[in-house]
């Protein structure tokens, strides 16, 4: 089982939270909106991932299960 | 009845038959005469056999295959069937000319769609203004003829590029405003009312009920092996008579603008699909093919058939910087990147055709894209990056000669509509 990021951009409203919690994977473009990347998240990171997708006062951060392969 | 401003039509085909005047179809006797009874009394597998084996696929811009979507949605209980005629593209009016000149072919697929679902809510969502009225009293009349199962309900789409978009069209159904939401899950699943709901193109609709008419083998019988059926086409631009046309699909691009009488003077690019399309240079342009299988390959797809031809002396970045502007207003404005950037993409575009020499400004062109693509809700961010990069490939010239400060258009007359089309006025 492997996991991806992805963002609700309707609810997103750039705070950067995420990106303050999960540097090694969620950077931020010129206005402040998060770049997630569609790359699986590594193993190692996802119980940072679980935080930051908590953390988001705007539930805009999804990671989503995707059938590993 | 309400007058519809008759746009220049040319036609000759299936949905739009020649020879036949404004609004005379709009009588559904007359509309019986042309197309002969529709048989409504047909199970659901039987129209979605029919369907699947036709290959139609959809006209609203994404050609997904019809018989996958009426799939999906009958396996739902109690689905909503929408037919979509919001068409917010300034450049398109090939809905609104079906809709005012054989709008029964539309209400008929629509029966067929509910058919096809087992749908016993349906919808028409049409472009505000007098269409409304005149699709009302059309569902009216069908109504005391008693020739439909479902009575439709109409409803008025804003006249702005996204209120099409098929998770807005739910919202504005819903009583929300006509913007897309945040998916997923997708309309097919969770829709109107919360119910599965299938939204197609009036152009689709009105092959449907062709097709319920003549079946697949007939409909195969023009276009393409891969993408059977004809087409509706809005061409403009540099064309003696722009207007509406139907053409088989995979005819060649130099044949579907001969249909608008040919070009006055030379060509330097084509502007195919629509605003979410793409630019291809004239020479190229003219000998492709009008489908997916022969613009795939050099990047671009029919969408909703809009072909604009664009004269070598008009300036193709001028075009694009207007555009991108008006596709920038338009942003729903809820996601971040498309809110930010589509505006940052126009400004940037309006100085390179201004010729402003300010260095870096194409590089920044598509840096800005690379930033939207893939970050909203919908595909709108997408389809406004598609038309920016062919222009930059397509106009790489004239951005050379405009950061030395030259432009060597000498028509500098607006030729991209950016406005939402009215109807109205006289007929
Ligand atoms: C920004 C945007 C605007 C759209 N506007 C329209 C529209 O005006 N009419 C339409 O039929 N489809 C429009 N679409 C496509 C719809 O989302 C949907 O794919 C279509 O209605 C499905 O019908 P079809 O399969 O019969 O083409 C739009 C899509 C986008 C991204
Ligand atoms: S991507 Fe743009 S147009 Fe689409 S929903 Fe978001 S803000 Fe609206």
């Amino acid at each position: 089982m492997t996991y991806t990021m992805s963002v609700d951009w309707i609810a997103c409203d750039g705070r950067g939270l995420c990106a303050e919690l999960l540097p090694e994977r969620i950077a931020v473009d010129e206005w402040g909106f998060p770049l997630v990347g569609s790359e699986p998240m590594q193993a190692d990171l996802l119980g940072h991932a679980q935080k930051a997708v908590a953390a988001c006062p705007k539930l805009a951060l999804r990671l989503t299960e995707s059938a590993a392969g | 009845m309400t007058s519809i401003s008759a746009p220049d039509l040319q036609v000759e085909g299936r949905i739009l038959p020649d020879g036949i005047g404004a609004g005379k179809q709009r009588e559904l006797v007359t509309h019986q005469q042309i197309h002969g009874p529709l048989d409504l009394a047909v199970s659901s597998a039987d129209v979605i056999a029919a369907v699947a084996a036709a290959g139609l696929t959809g006209r609203g811009g994404a050609g997904f295959p019809m018989a996958r979507k009426l799939t999906a949605v009958a396996a739902g209980s109690e689905p909503v069937v929408v037919a979509n005629g919001a068409e917010g593209e300034p450049a398109s009016s090939k809905d609104r000319v079906l809709l005012s000149y054989a709008p029964h072919l539309v209400l008929d697929g629509l029966q067929l769609a509910c058919r096809a679902t087992g749908a016993t809510r349906a919808y028409v969502y049409v472009h505000e203004g007098p269409l409304v009225a005149l699709l009302e009293s059309l569902v009216a009349a069908r109504r005391t003829a008693g020739v439909d199962a479902v009575t439709a309900t109409v409803v008025a789409a804003p006249a702005r590029f996204v209120s099409g978009q098929e998770s807005a069209v739910v919202s504005a159904l819903n009583g929300g405003r006509a913007l897309p939401l945040a998916v997923p899950p997708s309309v097919y699943v969770k829709g109107v009312g919360r119910a599965p709901t299938l939204v197609q193109n009036v152009e689709t609709l009105a092959h449907l009920a062709l097709i319920g008419r003549h079946g697949a083998s007939w409909f195969r019988s023009v276009g393409t092996e891969r993408e059977p059926g004809s087409m509706l086409c809005t061409l403009g631009g540099a064309v003696a008579a722009p207007g509406v046309v139907e053409v088989p699909i995979g005819t060649r691009l130099g044949d579907v603008l001969a249909r608008a009488g040919g070009s006055p003077g030379p060509l330097s690019a084509v502007l195919v699909g629509g605003y979410h399309g793409t630019w291809l240079p004239a020479g190229q342009a003219m000998d492709l093919s009008l489908s997916v299988e022969g613009l795939g390959p050099v990047g671009a797809s029919p969408g909703a058939g809009v072909v604009v031809a664009l004269s070598a002396q008009a300036c193709g970045l001028s075009e694009t910087a207007r555009a991108v502007t008006y596709l920038a207003e338009q942003s729903a404005r809820q996601c971040g990147p498309c809110l930010n950037g589509l505006p940052a993409m126009a400004r940037t575009l309006t100085q390179l055709a201004g010729r402003e020499r300010s260095r870096g400004l194409p590089e920044r062109v598509l840096e800005l894209a690379a930033l939207v693509e893939g970050r909203g809700a919908c595909h709108h961010p997408d389809g406004t990056v598609r038309l920016v990069r062919s222009a930059l490939s397509v106009f790489a010239a004239e951005v050379a000669t405009h950061q030395a400060g030259v432009c060597t258009a000498t028509d500098d007359r607006p030729v991209l509509p950016v406005h939402p089309w009215r109807a109205g006025g006289a007929s």
